[in-house]
């Protein structure tokens, strides 16, 4: 798995990659009560505000970790937004995203650089 | 910013594992390892115990209890010197317009007045009454904690302690053994649910809370819940939902006002701004305060802007308090409309991230109080 400064984790699944927040992130925003996901088919591009999330503090927006097309969108989270805090690296993912630049998945962090940034 | 102070009941907060955030000047927890969802659900299942110390307590004596409170009804539109002893009610200072300063709870000590106020205000109210209560001693009761047990088992909890925090009712005050500490007891809260708040003596304040959090149906509760579970019950949140350019009447506190101070009342008027309130209830305000229902999911939050549709370019008003609601399950709000939209069932729509989405205007509360009349 890749890391994002912005909290996102990146799973690469064949020719997709599926993207979450991290279980820290959903830690520091406390109960998740609303998820807006992007258009199936978008085009997205790196830093661009793609997923709204609020808890039930605050809003904040997630942002596209690399450049793509959003192949799928985990609908599950629009009924039961709680599924991010429950299961942040499993069912409560995000979106899968075909990248335009592979590449761009070096520039991610590791765990372990992830881990220490968090620490 | 000058540094924060603390509760008294603040390191048993950091031991209790709450986040601490800066409000009102204060370090202060607002929400606990539990999370603010299951703190709120707790609450209306079980019962809540909060720190609310950062408010003011304030007491105001004068040679009698009338004479006081015929002084304070000068600066508050309420009838003060009605309420009887052992009693406490709702109130709030107006200014020269109208405009609501703070909100506050006032009660009948027998020869004195005691008030809570806001802690973002406490201090300017505190210089209001002792600049314009001439011969009236007001002073600010610094040695005591303030908590406020919440919910349908605050009653089973409390008597535990003392048997005669059954008897009382919604709005009663009293002076109360609490273990061995002598505490100033009220049945009142900001929640919607039955329960007490207690003034207790700073240094005696961490063993009661303790002693009330051993209790298995006891929740440490933070601001976070504290906050959605007074919108669920329609209560204002000052600085928000009321501030100095919300009158009673725009406010829709209008219950909150007595017959006595209004016209034809025997003490109509004579507070700061009477002649914008009292013209409010007979003509009616340009604008109200009102309960909004968002349709979907996505919460809106103060500062939403409102239309009458979809299209239309002028905004009507605005959210000044919204959030999700655990109990209700999803997301709720008030604010502020024209007085004719100001009618259930009524459509408006609210800018959220560039589109428009529509909210129904709801009577408050969202859920029906559970208190002890």
């Amino acid at each position: 798995m890749k890391f994002t400064e912005e909290h996102e984790w990146l799973r690469e699944e064949e020719d997709v990659i599926v993207v979450g927040i991290t279980e820290h992130a959903t830690m520091q925003l406390g109960d998740i009560v609303f998820v807006e996901l992007p258009e199936v088919g978008m085009t997205v591009v790196k830093d661009e505000e793609i997923v709204v999330i609020e808890s039930v503090k605050a809003a904040s927006d997630i942002m596209a970790p690399i450049d793509g097309e959003i192949m799928e969108v985990n609908t599950a989270l629009t009924d039961n937004p709680g599924l991010a805090n429950d299961d942040a690296i499993g069912d409560g993912w995000f979106f899968k995203i075909k990248p335009s630049d592979p590449s761009q998945m070096d520039g991610l962090m590791s765990e372990a650089a992830y881990n220490k940034m968090i620490s | 910013m000058s540094e924060l102070l603390y509760t008294p009941l603040h390191d048993l907060n950091v031991e209790l594992g709450a986040k601490i955030v800066p409000f009102a000047g204060y370090a202060m927890p607002v929400q606990y390892p539990m999370g603010v969802m299951q703190e709120h659900i707790h609450t209306r299942e079980k019962a809540g115990l909060f720190d609310v110390s950062h408010m003011g307590q304030v007491t105001i004596k004068g040679d009698d209890y009338a004479s006081v409170a015929l002084a304070l009804e000068a600066l508050i539109p309420v009838d003060i010197l009605g309420l009887q002893q052992g009693r406490q009610r709702y109130g709030f200072f107006t200014n020269d317009a109208g405009g609501i300063m703070d909100d506050l709870m006032i009660s009948n000590r027998g020869d004195y007045i005691f008030v809570v106020l806001n802690a973002a205000c406490k201090a300017a109210d505190i210089k209001h009454m002792k600049s314009k209560l001439n011969g009236i001693n007001v002073t600010e009761v610094n040695d005591r904690a303030l908590l406020a047990l919440q919910g349908p088992c605050a009653q089973a909890v409390l008597t535990e302690l003392n048997p005669k925090a059954a008897n009382m009712r919604f709005m009663d005050v009293a002076t109360l053994m609490l273990g061995d500490v002598e505490c100033w007891v009220s049945r009142s809260g900001y929640t919607g649910e039955d329960g007490y708040e207690i003034s207790v003596p700073a240094a005696q304040a961490v063993e009661l809370a303790r002693h009330l959090l051993l209790h298995a149906d006891v929740e440490a509760i933070g601001l976070g819940a504290r906050d959605s579970l007074r919108l669920e019950a329609g209560l204002c949140l000052y600085g928000y939902d009321i501030d100095t350019d919300s009158t009673p009447v725009k406010a829709a506190l209008n219950w909150a006002i007595q017959k006595v101070r209004r016209n034809g009342g025997a003490r109509a008027g004579g507070f700061p701004g009477a002649h914008v309130v009292l013209a409010e209830f007979t003509n009616g305000a340009s604008i109200k305060r009102v309960g909004l229902k968002p349709e979907g999911r996505a919460p809106m939050r103060e500062g939403v802007v409102l239309f009458s549709s979809a299209a239309d370019k002028n905004p009507i008003g605005a959210i000044t308090s919204g959030s999700f609601g655990p109990t209700i399950g999803g997301p709720i709000a008030m604010g502020y409309v024209p007085s004719a939209q100001a009618v259930e069932g009524t459509i408006v729509y609210g800018e959220l991230r560039g589109k428009r989405l529509p909210l129904t205007v709801t009577t408050l509360p969202f859920i029906p109080a559970n208190f002890k009349r």
